[in-house]
């Protein structure tokens, strides 16, 4: 029988106390895309690692094409044919596309570049994807994120690897560019590069791979054949629990208006936009990235100034900044949180009571003691893993630093809530509990809007939905008239 | 383990340096009589007295994430104005308030700048270097500002009567460092400063007015880098303006020693001082071994690299 392309058997791996893996195994044939998946913390990461020869696997083997594989280090896994796309890019902005494209493996006669063998080895490796026509002397940060995505996997399949893998590629993609990456994923494929593909995203994986593993707490719970497989048998396999119960079922009754939205523009990425939101409401925001959900969330949260038209909160008047907004009872939850949303060196503490410090003391003098205990409760009340709220936020995982985030709307507390993309980048388990918390909320009679571009999110969540596209809502119905089809016809504009 | 030490390293790591660098000078027979006396411990403390209170500003600064290179040349404006109204006959109160408010008015002007102009700390307070320097030499038409007599000369002297106690710019000093180092940990104020250094866009989100808040950080650190100019008056007893040229890069070095980080978001009150302390220790004792001036500027420079190589080892080495 022909030898799998890579097989990994028993991998374990341990930390000090923690047991990252467990006897691992992982199967990939030549040509084929084989999704990896997980939760956050389910020991993808490490896996990869130990693949990519970044960490030693503690007992276990290694065969690439039937060969014993032991990386020495990241360089020596690269050498044998090992190649990882990491889920930030990572090319030096300034230089050119060719330049960026023969990084570390340029071609030179006694250290002259030579310029017309670099030119045709960075077409070669461009037009194997589909993209010969880049112009390659221009600098790689002018090029959009998915096109500077095509330039780093063009970088290495230089080194022609006999394994790529990809963590998370699609994350930061617009809808369009993730097809242009799956045609490339195709090129690949059919040159017989196998692909380890790492996604939260399961519709994805579904559509672009052939075969699946998932691991849950360091062990491989199941893998087989993707057509066998469904969406929620996935998520079952990833979370140990029916899908039924991922989305919260609060009956709810809606209150008055508590916050009208009337022509607010901020051209040319708002149209005037006008929205009622009633109290105990969940209102969801869908579109295709760059169609102004998140450009009406900062209007109205006064972090970008409105040209025109106004926002009306329930009982108050006047201001308009940020400041005002969580005076008013508004809170807003950037879609970036390492960007926005979180002090990444700062404690946990202070990131969930930062809106509101002076109400812990006295004439701007803090009680340090009164601080701790509101972020402890809530770092108990939603299960945020930390040593101590005294931690630095950017220690904790993806899942707990959305978490925290969240936490600092409801310390505040805010009964508007604002989430711009409230469950990117985190795993299945935080999400549900997230879920969780927003349906609660609205139970008590607070309200929510929530951006997301994962349409069952926001079916299962809301009671009414709205779709954006290209600056204007175009369409505001309950849940009930909506369907998954029809969101997307309408974000995509065929009317 | 590796994080306990981490953390130890962390909390006493200043310390440790500041030991490490008195008993380097308290060890050799050359140095050790004199060296550990009451006196020569009055001497450095008095010799630190500019840098320290400097340094207070400086952590403001550097926690919220900005910069300040004009601090040399404030020092000298605010000593120049000084001088000029003590020979009008001005009183010391009234003196120091006004060289305190020639600084808060240059940091006012800075942070205005950093914060309404959204340009760098870096450039803006580069050429607030060459503005206050020339404004200094300007207003003192170019020569010293003599004067008479002013209680002002008495205040860094270490000659007293007396021969134990303190002069009064030790212990302002002393008292300005308790309370910034209070007002940076438990006030609103300054943890707001923390959150503004760490991520700025964070702070707005969360409701901070971050730019009267930069606004603030600059004024009030200008306030100190002007009573640092009121002490470098009293310790020269005229008004120089070509004093203090580069002070501003002994005071970032001292916050620098101190364990803050150039990236905002980090840095202690108690790590700048001992920061400041270590330097004039250093400074001290070499003078007492005969080394050369030369030598001394290389073991600070030494001292600079190594404290934060020690730190990011600390940290993780992760920046």
């Amino acid at each position: 029988m022909a030898h799998a392309r890579l097989n990994l058997d028993g991998i374990s791996k341990s930390f000090g106390a923690t047991r990252a893996l467990n006897a691992v195994s992982l199967e990939v044939a030549a040509g084929e895309v084989h999704a990896l998946i997980g939760e956050n913390g389910a020991g993808k990461s490490t896996l990869l690692k130990i693949l990519s020869g970044a960490h030693a696997a503690d007992a276990g083997t290694m065969e690439l094409d039937g060969r014993p594989y032991r990386p020495g280090g990241p360089l020596d896994a690269r050498r044998r044919g090992i190649a990882m796309i990491y889920q930030e890019v990572n090319l030096a902005p300034h230089l050119s596309v060719r330049e960026n494209i023969l990084l570390g493996s340029e071609s030179s006669t006694l250290g002259w570049i030579d310029a017309g063998e670099s030119r045709r080895r960075a077409a070669q490796a461009l037009s194997g994807l589909g993209y010969g026509h880049f112009p390659l002397e221009r600098a790689a940060g002018e090029f959009s994120i998915a096109e500077q995505q095509v330039i780093e996997i063009a970088r290495a399949l230089l080194l022609k690897p006999r394994v790529l893998i990809m963590d998370e590629p699609t994350s930061s993609l617009t809808k369009s560019d993730t097809e242009k990456l799956f045609e490339v994923i195709g090129r690949l494929r059919a040159q017989g590069v196998s692909i380890v593909y790492v996604s939260h995203f399961l519709e994805e994986c579904r559509r672009i791979c052939d075969r699946y593993t998932v691991l849950k707490d360091g062990e491989t719970v199941g893998s087989g054949e993707m057509k066998a497989a469904g969406v929620d048998s996935l998520v079952a396999l990833m979370t140990g629990r029916p899908v039924a119960d991922l989305y919260p079922r609060i009956s709810r009754q809606l209150g008055p208006a508590v916050l009208e939205v009337r022509s607010l523009e901020r051209l040319p990425r708002l149209a005037a936009t006008s929205f009622t939101l009633r109290q105990g409401e969940i209102f969801g925001l869908a579109g295709l990235i760059g169609a102004g959900r998140t450009d009406l969330m900062r209007s109205i949260f006064g972090l970008d100034r409105a040209h025109s038209g106004d926002v009306a909160v329930a009982g108050h008047a006047g201001g308009t900044s940020p400041r005002d907004r969580w005076d008013q009872g508004m809170g807003f939850l950037s879609e970036n949180r390492k960007e926005e949303g979180l002090m990444t060196n700062q404690p946990v503490r202070d990131n969930i009571t930062l809106t509101k410090l002076g109400a812990f003391g006295r004439l701007g003098w803090i009680s340090r003691s009164r601080q701790s205990a509101a972020a402890g409760r809530w770092a108990a009340e939603l299960a945020i893993k930390c040593r101590d709220t005294d931690q630095n936020a950017g220690e904790l995982s993806g899942g707990n630093q959305q978490k925290v985030a969240l936490a600092r709307l409801l310390e505040h507390p805010a009964r508007i809530l604002l989430l711009d993309e409230p469950t990117r980048g985190i795993d299945v388990g935080s999400k549900a509990q997230i879920y969780d918390i927003i349906g609660r909320l609205a139970a008590a009679g607070k309200s929510v809007v929530v951006v997301s571009s994962y349409l069952p999110e926001l079916l299962g969540l809301c009671d009414t939905i709205g779709v954006m596209r290209r600056g204007e809502l175009v369409a505001v119905r309950p849940r009930a008239e909506w369907s998954e089809p029809e969101l997307l016809r309408l974000a995509v504009g065929k009317d | 383990m590796r994080s306990s030490l981490r953390l130890m390293l962390g909390k006493a790591g200043p310390f440790i340096g500041l030991i490490l660098v008195i008993a380097l000078f308290a060890v050799p027979a050359e140095t050790r009589e004199y060296f550990l006396t009451y006196h020569n411990f009055k001497i450095i403390l008095t010799q630190t007295v500019i840098v320290s209170i400097g340094a207070l500003g400086m952590t403001l600064i550097i926690v919220s994430g900005a910069i300040d290179l004009s601090v040399g040349s404030t020092v000298a404006l605010s000593g120049v104005v000084a001088a000029l109204l003590v020979q009008r006959g001005w009183g010391a109160p009234a003196t120091a308030l006004a060289a305190i408010g020639v600084g808060g008015l240059v940091g006012l002007l800075n942070g205005a700048a950093v914060a309404g102009l959204r340009m760098p700390s870096f450039i803006i307070t580069l050429g607030m270097l060459g503005i206050g320097r020339g404004m200094a030499k300007w207003l003192a038409n170019n020569q010293t500002v003599d004067y008479d007599a002013s209680p002002i000369n008495g205040w860094m002297t270490t000659a007293n009567p007396s021969g134990y106690g303190l002069p009064p710019g030790v212990w302002v000093a002393v008292a300005l460092a308790v309370a910034t180092s209070l007002l940076l940990r438990k006030s609103v104020f300054g943890r707001h400063v923390f959150a503004l250094g760490s991520n700025e866009a964070a702070a707005r989100l969360c409701g901070v007015r971050t730019i009267r808040l930069q606004v603030l950080v600059f004024a009030l650190a200008g306030c100190f880098f002007g009573l640092s100019g009121l002490f470098q008056l009293s310790r020269l007893r005229l008004g120089d303006p070509t004093v203090a040229v580069g002070l501003e890069l002994d005071i970032i070095a001292a916050v620098i020693i101190g364990g803050a980080s150039l990236n905002g978001g980090s840095g202690t009150i108690l790590g700048s001082v001992i920061g400041a302390l270590i330097m004039s220790v250093l400074r001290n004792g070499s003078q007492q071994m005969g080394w050369p001036n030369y030598f001394q500027e290389i073991i600070i420079g030494l001292v600079i690299i190594v404290a934060v190589f020690l730190d990011r080892f600390r940290r993780g080495a992760k920046a």
